[in-house]
């Protein structure tokens, strides 16, 4: 893979919800796919390229944590806001947190002091016009990375984890790893992919291993990866 | 206009004989990282407090109303406003007419701050997306570890009648309170100028923003939360609109050292830290220490 990347990335918790526990949100025990794919687009992104992971290295200990707190219920009805713009009135557009109906208490367990390393390219997709070669968003996103640019400053799974991110250039070695020896093959189970966007939405999984403190990432419609 | 600079900043604030954001998972104690006994405050706790300034201070202007509000009024006319608009509410997809979609999701943002800072998600029956604000908070950690103490109190009156007629006339009740004695939180915050650009984040929601971050403390006293009180706020500004250095780099420039009493050690006063910020080397960033 001749325009592949290598980030690395760390913060103070995650959560990876997994969707079958979203209510009470419990993370996976690595971050998906679908999350470092969302890494690399906070630093670069253009509708031209769609981002493929390859590997995801664990570099920590997985360890979890519960954290609980208040949160609403209910979302914006596009419907309130209509009714609002016609009257030209924000008087009755608001929601009021601490409402008994509105106020959930919900606990997350989430992952505690996480680093990875993400191996990565991308592809060119069909709004790929004539200015756009590889190259160029190749080094866009190598310049970003170094730097520490980026569009917006990405999340390990929800935005209050803030994820923290330098570039691994091609000669330089990966960061030592973390884990203890009997950490370092694990099954995970069945772990979401992506978000297939082309087919309403359909999430799609694929069995994650660890081995040798690396996961393989199979590509996303290949037979491993089922909807 | 819309800001043009990404920012980073480091907010530290302390409490004093108060509990800065209790944990509705141990009987609102103060919330404990268990591996380090240093306190935490979560971001959407700061989140309120910033919405309840700006609500405190701005509430008559247009443009800076706030969506998510803490009052107790019963407020919810969904219904109606279905009828009245005859909204069929089937589909949860995106809308099929998008012009109507960024058209309401525009008139969030022009009118409510906290959608414009912080975001939201309109994604109800009627879809219209979701927006996501510039304002990023990460959890807020204490320096040092805290000792949460638990402190019983009475009251001299009971609630009910019942209650009176088993205490035979004593009528008294006891409560309890949670108070950390000392701790200095800091946190981490980002915000980004392309997604400000999005949300149609101004210079003046930002100076707005550093306002309430000075003062929100001061407009939100109670029984339970103490003494209060913001005591530095470093605000990195970048020359560019994606900025010039990683945030971590940065973050680690500000540092708070214990001066008085052991590291690790639970403190006991804002004196007992001294904050010192590396200015050195900067390229393309620039220092603002707003207090």
């Amino acid at each position: 893979m001749a325009y592949g990347i290598k980030l690395h990335i760390w913060g103070d918790y995650a959560c990876f919800t997994r969707p079958e526990m979203k209510v009470e949100r419990v993370s996976y025990d690595v971050i998906t796919p679908s999350a470092a794919r969302g890494i690399l687009e906070a630093i670069h992104w253009k509708p031209a390229i769609r981002w493929v992971i390859d590997k995801i290295h664990v570099l920590h200990p997985v360890r979890f944590e519960s954290i609980r707190r208040n949160e609403v219920g209910s979302k914006i009805s596009a419907a309130k806001i209509k009714t609002a713009i016609r009257n030209q009135s924000t008087q009755d557009l608001y929601l009021v947190a601490d409402d008994s109906k509105e106020r959930q208490q919900r606990a997350s367990t989430v992952l505690r002091n996480v680093a990875y390393v993400i191996e990565a390219h991308f592809e060119l997709t069909d709004l790929a016009g004539e200015e756009d070669n590889e190259g160029k968003h190749l080094d866009i996103f190598n310049r970003r990375a170094r730097k520490g640019q980026c569009f917006q400053q990405p999340c390990m799974g929800v935005r209050e984890f803030p994820a923290y991110f330098s570039l691994i250039e091609p000669e330089q070695p990966l960061p030592e790893s973390g884990l203890a020896p009997e950490q370092l093959n694990r099954d995970l189970g069945w772990m979401l992919h992506d978000i297939d966007f082309d087919n309403g939405m359909m999430p799609r999984f694929f069995k994650a291993e660890l081995k040798s403190g690396v996961i393989t990432v199979p590509d996303f419609y290949s037979d491993e990866v089922k909807a | 206009m819309t800001i043009q600079n990404r920012y980073e900043f480091v907010y530290l604030f302390d409490v004093s004989n108060g509990n800065p954001n209790g944990d509705p998972d141990a009987g609102n104690m103060p919330r404990l990282d268990p591996e380090s006994s240093k306190g935490l405050v979560t971001d959407v706790c700061l989140k309120r407090k910033i919405r309840n300034f700006i609500e405190l201070t701005d509430e008559k202007t247009s443009g800076y109303e706030i969506y998510v509000k803490e009052k107790s009024i019963l407020n919810l006319q969904n219904n109606e406003a279905y009828k009245a608009l005859g909204i069929e509410h089937v589909s949860k997809k995106l809308p099929k007419d998008i012009n109507d979609a960024n058209k309401i999701t525009s008139w969030m943002c022009e009118h409510f701050f906290d959608i414009r800072a912080f975001g939201a998600v309109m994604t109800t029956e009627v879809n219209c997306g979701q927006v996501r604000g510039p304002v990023q908070l990460a959890f807020a950690k204490s320096i040092d570890p805290i000792i949460p103490l638990e402190i019983s109190i009475t009251r001299m009156a009971v609630t009910t009648e019942k209650e009176a007629e088993e205490q035979a006339g004593g009528n008294r009740t006891m409560g309890r309170k949670h108070i950390v004695p000392y701790g200095l939180y800091r946190v981490h915050g980002f915000i980004s100028a392309k997604l400000a650009e999005k949300t149609g984040f101004s210079e003046t929601d930002l100076e707005k923003f550093w306002q309430a971050l000075a003062l929100m403390f001061e407009h939100d006293r109670s029984a339970a939360r103490g003494e209060m009180a913001a005591r530095k706020l470093v605000v990195f500004k970048h020359n560019d609109a994606l900025g010039n250095v990683p945030a971590h780099a940065l973050f680690e420039r500000v540092k708070v050292d214990r001066i008085n009493g052991e590291k690790d050690t639970p403190a006991s006063s804002f004196s007992d830290y001294k904050i010192s910020i590396d200015k050195t080397n900067l390229q393309g960033v620039t220092i603002e220490e707003k207090f």
